[in-house]
């Protein structure tokens, strides 16, 4: 019942599409008020999605097996929990997801722009619609969720079980809230270039847009981190995997459009250089869909797929491509020159967007070229995180030194006062890091100087924050927490100890540092599973024995092994204990990890995102 | 002869274009050192040498093959044609079992013998990596 109510708002929903494009044509056209009939509709599109997804949510809370997806992902053993986050934890779902949000994010964005131009809002709007159909298109024609199937199974095939976990349940809503919030920057920026309206005002008005995003993706990533590292069980928290990478590389583009946007706000430069932008955030989110849906990566995290979802996409990216290429060429008017001295702020942002470009680029390049490879040569590949760390670690170095005296520069020309404490701070910071690299006898010469550069950042934006004739809270927040994540990974990498033994049940494995006894396994009953529950004691050279009890779990429906790390956490170091069974053996498979400093990367990813938060309050207040 | 202007630009697309030559270069050496190949049993079989190089091989783990010890697991990788034989010290995924798909990465040290570094996860059960698909299928 609740899937046939679901299917038919979904249609319904789409047919809005239609009328709302009739409806803004013909107020573009003729009448110079914005019709706020549109606004209703594009709510009362919003709403039938909105019940379109309910309907979703309900058949799987009811567990109603006649409709397809509801089958393929869940069981009535489940817990209601995950009965209801398994709604976006599968293909279908997920694009319902999709189009939730992309028609939330045009409906906000009518109540948001009250202030604007007409014919801007209508663009926008229709602009926005375009993507919507598509994906409209894409849900009902290749993925619909409320497929029918008969004879009704008695069961369901069930969830994935490392799926069953709450960060991996909250991570699809945020992070599709800041990809898909891309598409209203892309669709406004479109709009503006039409209508030439590329301006001050404009870039005040995107900006917040552009701040919501970005925070959203920053958190959905944070999750996703966050849940790879303890659901895992690898103790990492970055792969370079390439599902990774697709959602850091719409990060880049974001990033780097927020610190572009500022220049063309308060100076109206690089106008063209933002249109572009904008057009590559959304158009890289979209490559990320295709990418991961398709099934054409080779990833780990790669699920079954289906090869006529990712054409779909492909096609239906092409053509969102080519038209904003079409726009931006035929539209789009060169702003006059205006010159900047080489030192001032805009010369620092436009270095600030080299470096991200040639992240982007580096990224880019190691997702897509194994597949290129294999198109062209049949030749299987896969590029590690040596080849990102090699190339991306070295250029850190600059750009931590640009992130941290870049803000001080003033606008159009400038130069450095106060130089003194600027040689001060890095003196200090060499001698910290020269300090710190010696004494743990990591003889790496990069290390050495990738701790002077974010330790610099560090002390600069410290300084900063108490400053009085500072007043930028935002930025210097953003830029103390990105120093903190560089600052935290590397001490991470650095002091990180790791013990991987097979171990048999009474078995003590000893090192220099500390002694790991195997006591015994217990076993217990959950709801969906059964859990093999190990307890080893951990005596270290002090004495203190620490005991940790990593889990086996045999889930019933799918019948899937799990393992669930024991990780003790305080805040300096994170202790770390994964235990795996091979079948028919008596040995068990152990990883002992000490993880320094861990807290502190998640929490510098919070800064970070903070510092977009806080400058969205400001500009609130400016208003 | 030319005004200053005109210089400052030249000057300026030409840091431009050494950058971006210079990026371009230095991604694609990167690349090319850091590669690495996926290979199944019969290809190894037929290499017309061994390189101390990083490879992945795939294909099914063979049945009662697994052998564990305190310090390494063996097992043999087989895509039912040939098959090779794994010395892997490290931690294994959960769905690494006798007769499913599974992906180990490391180097050669003769063409019976491989040496893995990592085996790789999978998420779920009915999936196979498309390179081991493609290899079982080309039989």
């Amino acid at each position: 019942m609740a899937s046939l109510f679901g299917f038919y708002s979904l249609v319904l929903g789409f047919c809005f599409s239609f009328l709302i494009i009739f409806l803004s044509v013909k107020n573009f056209r003729n009448i110079n008020i914005f019709d706020n009939k549109l606004i209703s509709f594009t709510f009362l599109q919003f709403f039938f999605v909105v019940l379109s997804f309910l309907g979703l949510i309900l058949s799987f809370v009811n567990s109603d097996f006649s409709n397809e997806t509801v089958y393929n992902h869940s069981h009535t053993s489940k817990p209601i929990f995950y009965k209801i986050t398994g709604t976006w934890g599968n293909h279908e779902g997920s694009l319902l997801l999709w189009l939730l949000v992309l028609t939330l994010f045009v409906f906000l964005f009518l109540l948001e722009s009250k202030e604007q131009k007409k014919k801007y809002r209508i663009l926008t709007l229709l602009f926005q619609q375009i993507i919507i159909i598509g994906f409209f298109i894409f849900s009902i024609k290749t993925s619909n969720p409320f497929n029918y199937i008969f004879p009704i199974p008695n069961e369901g095939l069930g969830l994935n079980p490392i799926l069953q976990d709450p960060a991996l349940a909250i991570h699809p809503p945020i992070l599709y809230l800041g990809y898909v919030g891309s598409s209203i920057i892309f669709s406004s920026s479109l709009a503006a270039t039409s209508l030439n309206y590329i301006s001050r005002d404009w870039a005040k008005h995107i900006k917040k847009w552009i701040l919501v995003s970005w925070i959203f993706l920053s958190l959905g990533i944070l999750l996703g981190s966050v849940w790879a590292y303890y659901e895992l069980g690898w103790g990492g928290f970055w792969f370079w995997d390439p599902v990774e990478n697709v959602s850091l590389m719409p990060w880049l583009a974001l990033t780097t459009l927020l610190h572009c946007i500022l220049v063309l706000e308060k100076r109206l430069v690089l106008t063209s250089w933002v249109v572009i932008l904008s057009i590559s955030t959304f158009t890289l989110s979209m490559c990320g869909t295709f990418l991961v849906r398709s099934g054409i990566l080779n990833s780990v995290h790669t699920f079954a797929n289906d090869p006529e979802r990712g054409l779909f996409i492909l096609i239906f990216l092409f053509c969102l491509i080519f038209l904003s290429l079409f726009i931006f060429f035929f539209f789009h008017k060169v702003e006059k020159k205006k010159y900047f001295f080489w030192l001032s702020k805009e010369s620092s942002i436009l270095i600030n967007n080299w470096f991200m470009m040639y992240f982007l680029t580096v990224v880019l390049i190691g997702t897509i070229y194994p597949i290129f490879l294999e198109v062209l040569s049949s030749e299987k590949i896969s590029v590690g995180p040596p080849f990102y760390n090699k190339l991306i670690f070295p250029l850190l170095i600059p750009f931590l030194f640009a992130m941290a005296i870049g803000p001080k520069l003033k606008w159009i020309k400038s130069d450095l006062q106060n130089k003194l404490y600027l040689i001060f701070f890095f003196v200090i910071s060499f001698l910290i890091s020269a300090i710190i690299v010696k004494s743990f006898n990591t003889n790496f010469l990069i290390y050495s100087i990738l701790l002077t550069s974010a330790f610099y950042l560090f002390f600069i934006s410290i300084r900063d924050f108490f400053s009085i004739k500072f007043k930028n809270f935002a930025q210097v927040i953003a830029h103390f927490g990105f120093s903190l994540f560089i600052l935290s990974i590397l001490f991470n990498n650095i002091f990180s100890t790791e013990i991987i033994t097979n171990l048999k049940i009474g078995e003590t494995y000893e090192t220099e540092k500390f002694k790991i006894n195997f006591e015994k396994i217990n076993q217990k009953d959950g709801k969906n599973f059964k859990a093999i529950i190990g307890k080893f004691n951990i005596e270290n050279l002090d004495g203190n024995i620490d005991i940790f009890n990593p889990e086996l779990r045999i889930y019933n429906q799918p019948n899937i092994v799990t393992t669930e790390a024991d990780i003790k956490t305080n805040l300096l170091t994170d202790k770390f204990m994964t235990m795996n069974l091979v079948q028919n053996q008596e040995y068990f498979n152990i990883r002992y990890q000490i993880k320094p400093f861990m807290v502190w990367i998640w929490f510098s990813v919070l800064l970070i995102s903070l510092g977009g938060l806080v400058s969205l309050y400001q500009k609130k207040n400016e208003k | 002869m030319y005004g200053r202007k005109v210089k400052l630009r030249f000057l300026f697309v030409l840091l431009v274009l050494i950058t971006l030559i210079l990026t371009v270069y230095l991604i694609l050496k990167s690349l090319e050192e850091n590669v690495v190949y996926f290979q199944s049993p019969s290809e190894i079989k037929i290499l017309p040498k061994i390189e101390e190089k990083k490879i992945r091989v795939g294909g099914m783990v063979k049945k009662n093959s697994i052998f564990l010890e305190s310090k390494e697991i063996k097992f043999i990788i087989t895509d039912y044609k040939n098959e090779i034989n794994v010395v892997y010290s490290g931690v294994v995924p959960n769905l690494f079992a006798e007769e499913k798909g599974v992906v180990a990465e490391g180097h050669l040290k003769d063409r019976n013998y491989f040496i893995a570094t990592k085996i790789l996860a999978k998420h779920d059960e009915n999936y196979m990596p498309p390179e081991v698909k493609a290899a079982l299928e080309e039989k």
